[in-house]
C-alpha cells in the first residue's frame, strides 16, 4: 500500500499543452505514471504526448475516468482550474503552480468546504509513490519504493530527504509536498495521519519551515496518535523576521512561526529533530535500530 | 510590497475611510504651500518611508507656524531616517506629508490581515491605540478583539457591533465604525491586500473617528494584477540588491554576514543559511536561484553576491534533480571564469549526477572546492571566510 496514488491512479493533467504541463506530462508518462490524457481548453479533441485533449475536465472525466490531476496553468488561472477539477468529482487535485494570490486561494478552500476532492499545494512540487505514480515536478529517479513517508513544504528539501533515505536503503513509500504557500490543501496532519495509518509506511520524515502554526498543530497531533518513528527539519532559524523567504508562507510574523518555537514543539511530541537536512536519512535509519 | 502611508491614506479616501486634511510634498517649499491650503491650529509633518516608529525618531514633528513647516521639512527631506524598525542606515526621506493637527479625544487601532489558521480575513481592534500591537497582545491580551469574516458571507454588521462594543464606542461613534471597516474591508479585496492597518484610529474632540496613520501591504503575488497599485511602488525604500535580484527572478534577502550563500530551492536556501550559523559563520544573504537554474542565473547571482565586497567566501548548494548537476556544475565554472573571482567559493552538489559535477569543479583549476556534504560545506566556508 501506499497512500492517496498507486499504480491504478488515472491522472490527467491541466494545462497539457503548455510548456511546463508537456514537460511534466512527458518525465510523468517516461516514470509510468498512467496518464490519460490532458484539458486545455480551445485545444479539445487534439491529441497530444500520443494522448487525448479536452476543453474542460468534465469531459475528460467522462471519457477516461480520470481520479486525479495535476496543475500547470498561470497563476491567475490556478483557482479556476482547481474548482474546476473539484466540480468535475476529481479525487485528487495537486496543484504544482505557484504565485497565486493569496485572496484566491482563500476562496477556493472556502468553496472546498464539504466537498470529498483533496487538494495538494499550490506551490509545490507534487506528489509520488515511487515505482507507481508520479504527479509533480520531483526527479523520479532518486525514488526508491519502501518505507519511508515523506510529508514537506519544501522541493528540494524534499529531495535531499528521498535520497538519502534511498542511500540508506529505505526507500519511501509516498512522498507529499504540501507547498509554501500560507494557504494551502492538505496539511501535515491530513498527511500524517494517512502515513499512521498506511502499512507500507513504517517511518515518517516530516520537513517544516518558519511561517505559521501548522508544524506546531501537528505536533500535537503526532503526540496523541503517532507510533511511527517521525524524523523532522525545520528551516529558517536564522531568517530575519518580517521577511518573506522566498515562499509566500515562509515569514515570521508578530513573533509567530519561528524555527525555535516549532522544533521545541515537535521535540516536544518525541519527534527526533536534526540540526542539519544532511542528517535526515541517518537519523530515520537509526530509529528503526534503536 | 510596502506603499507610504501618504498613498494608503489615498486609498482610504477612495474607499470612504476618512483620514486627516492634508497632502504630500517633495521640497519644503511645497510643504509650506500644502500647509497654506490646510486651516487649523497648526500643522503635522510626516517623514515618509516604509517603516514604522517614526514618531520616536524624530520624522514627525508638529509645526505651529509656517515658517516651522518648511524648516522641518527641510530637516527631513534629503536625510536618512533610523527607526528601531529599519537597519542602521536607515531609510531615505523624499517626501513628506503635511497634515492639520487633529485634536484626539481616544485612540483605538485596528487593523486586516489574513489569518492562516483559519484561512480567513481577520479584523484586529484595540482600545489600546498608538501603541505597537504585539506588545499589547502579549501584556494585555484581554484588551484585544478579533472578528474573522467568511470569504463567501464577507463583512457582516455584527462583526462592527462587536468591535465597537469591544472599544466602547458611541451610538455616532459606531455607524462611522461601519464605514470604516466596510471601506477597509472593500479596499483590501479589491485591491489584494495582505495587511491593512490604522494605529491610531482616533476619535476627535467633535466624535469624529479618523485614520491618524495607514499602513498598507499588498499580496506580491497579485500586484501584477493591479497596474494602479504597482505604480505606487518606491523602490528608494527597498534594499537596492532585492530591487535588482527580482529583474533576473532571483529571490534574494540581504542578511548582515559575510558568507555569501547561492542555493537552488527556498527551503533548501533557508536550511543552508541556518547551517552557516550552526558551524559559528553568518549569512550575508538568502538567495534562491530557483529549481532549473542556468549559466546567465549564476553569474547574476554571483555579481549581487559579490557587489558590495562585503563576502569573505562563498557557499554554493545545489541539489541537482531534473536539472542535473554536471549541467550545472558547468554553469558555474562558467560564471566563475567569466567574473575572475578572487575569493574562495565551496560548492556542495548533490542529485542527479553529482560526481560527475564535482569532478568537473575540482578538475577545473578554477580553485573551487567541492564539499561532499552540506555539513562540511557549510564548516569550509566558516573557516575560509574567517582565514581571510
Amino acid at each position: 500500500m501506499s497512500i492517496l496514488i498507486d499504480k491504478q491512479t488515472r491522472v490527467i493533467c491541466q494545462g497539457f499543452t503548455g510548456k511546463q504541463g508537456t514537460f511534466h506530462s512527458e518525465q510523468a508518462l517516461a516514470y509510468g505514471t498512467r496518464l490519460v490524457g490532458g484539458v486545455t481548453p480551445g485545444r479539445g479533441g487534439a491529441t497530444h504526448l500520443d494522448l487525448p485533449v479536452f476543453d474542460t475536465v468534465q469531459q475528460a472525466v467522462a471519457a477516461t475516468a480520470a481520479n486525479a490531476t495535476m496543475i500547470y496553468v498561470p497563476p491567475f488561472f490556478a483557482a479556476d482550474a482547481i474548482l474546476e477539477a473539484v466540480d468535475a468529482g476529481i479525487e485528487l487535485i495537486v496543484c504544482i503552480t505557484e504565485g497565486i494570490p493569496v485572496l484566491e486561494m482563500m476562496r477556493v478552500k472556502a468553496a472546498m468546504q464539504g466537498c470529498k476532492s483533496l487538494l495538494v499545494g499550490p506551490n509545490c512540487p507534487g506528489v509520488i509513490t515511487p515505482g507507481q505514480c508520479k504527479i509533480g515536478i520531483m526527479p523520479g529517479h532518486i525514488h526508491t519504493p519502501g518505507k519511508i513517508g515523506i510529508v514537506s513544504r519544501s522541493g528540494t528539501l524534499t529531495y535531499e530527504a528521498v535520497l538519502q533515505t534511498t542511500n540508506q536503503g529505505l526507500g519511501q513509500s509516498t512522498c507529499v509536498g504540501i507547498g509554501g504557500d500560507p494557504i494551502r490543501g492538505m496539511n501535515f496532519i491530513d498527511v500524517i495521519s494517512r502515513f499512521q495509518n498506511d502499512e507500507q509506511t513504517q517511518g515518517i520524515v516530516m520537513v517544516g519551515e518558519i511561517g505559521g502554526g501548522d508544524e506546531e498543530k501537528a505536533a500535537e497531533f503526532i503526540k496523541a496518535y503517532v507510533t511511527k518513528p517521525v524524523v523532522g527539519y525545520i528551516a529558517g532559524q536564522t531568517a530575519p523576521p518580517g521577511k518573506r523567504m522566498g515562499h509566500a508562507g515562509a515569514i515570521v510574523t508578530g513573533g509567530v512561526g519561528t524555527a525555535a518555537g516549532k522544533i521545541a514543539a515537535m521535540k516536544a511530541a518525541g519527534v527526533q529533530m536534526v540540526s542539519s537536512p544532511s542528517d535526515i536519512g541517518v537519523a530515520m535509519k537509526a530509529s528503526f535500530s534503536n | 510590497m510596502n506603499i507610504h502611508e501618504y498613498q494608503a491614506k489615498q486609498l482610504f479616501r477612495d474607499f470612504s475611510v476618512p483620514t486627516p486634511n492634508g497632502d504630500v510634498a517633495s521640497t519644503p517649499l511645497q510643504a509650506r504651500n500644502v500647509a497654506e491650503d490646510i486651516s487649523g491650529l497648526g500643522w503635522v509633518v510626516k517623514a515618509q518611508i516604509h517603516a514604522g516608529a517614526r514618531g520616536k525618531a524624530g520624522g514627525v514633528k508638529v509645526a505651529r507656524t509656517l515658517a516651522e513647516v518648511q524648516a522641518f521639512s527641510e530637516q527631513l527631506l534629503g536625510s536618512r531616517l533610523v527607526t528601531h524598525q529599519t537597519d542602521s542606515a536607515g531609510l531615505p526621506v523624499n517626501s513628506v506629508l503635511i497634515e492639520e493637527v487633529s485634536a484626539i479625544k481616544n485612540e483605538f487601532y485596528l487593523s486586516l490581515l489574513v489569518d492562516r489558521e483559519t484561512e480567513r480575513l481577520i479584523f484586529i481592534a484595540s482600545a489600546a491605540g498608538g501603541m505597537d500591537i504585539e506588545e499589547v497582545a502579549e501584556h494585555s491580551p484581554e484588551k484585544i478583539v478579533r472578528a474573522l469574516v467568511h470569504p463567501a458571507a464577507g463583512l457582516q454588521p455584527y462583526h462592527c457591533r462587536l468591535i465597537a462594543a469591544a472599544l466602547g464606542l458611541g451610538k455616532q461613534q459606531q455607524s462611522q465604525l461601519q464605514t470604516i471597516m466596510t471601506g477597509v474591508y472593500q479596499l483590501f479585496l479589491a485591491k489584494d491586500a495582505s495587511q491593512i492597518e490604522i494605529n491610531p484610529l482616533i476619535e476627535t474632540d467633535q466624535g469624529q473617528l479618523v485614520a491618524l496613520d495607514a499602513k498598507i501591504n499588498f499580496d506580491d503575488n497579485a500586484v501584477a494584477a493591479h497596474a494602479d497599485i504597482a505604480a505606487l511602488r518606491d523602490t528608494t525604500q527597498e534594499d537596492a540588491k532585492e530591487v535588482e535580484a527580482q529583474q533576473f527572478d532571483l529571490n534574494y534577502v540581504t542578511l548582515s554576514g559575510n558568507i555569501g550563500c547561492m542555493v537552488n530551492g527556498a527551503g533548501l536556501a533557508m536550511a543552508t543559511m541556518d547551517m552557516v550559523k550552526l558551524k559559528g559563520g553568518a549569512p550575508a544573504n538568502f538567495l534562491d536561484v530557483g529549481g532549473g537554474t542556468n549559466r546567465e542565473k549564476v553569474k547574476e547571482a554571483f555579481k549581487l553576491i559579490l557587489a558590495d565586497g562585503v563576502v569573505k567566501a562563498v557557499l554554493v548548494n545545489i541539489f541537482g534533480g531534473i536539472v542535473k548537476c554536471d549541467v550545472i556544475a558547468a554553469g558555474i565554472l562558467a560564471a566563475v571564469e567569466e567574473m575572475h573571482l578572487h575569493i574562495p567559493v565551496v560548492v556542495r552538489l548533490e542529485g542527479t549526477n553529482a560526481e560527475q559535477g564535482r569532478a568537473m569543479l575540482n578538475d577545473s583549476g578554477l580553485g573551487l572546492i567541492a564539499a561532499d556534504d552540506l555539513n562540511s560545506a557549510a564548516e569550509r566556508a566558516v573557516a575560509l571566510a574567517e582565514a581571510v
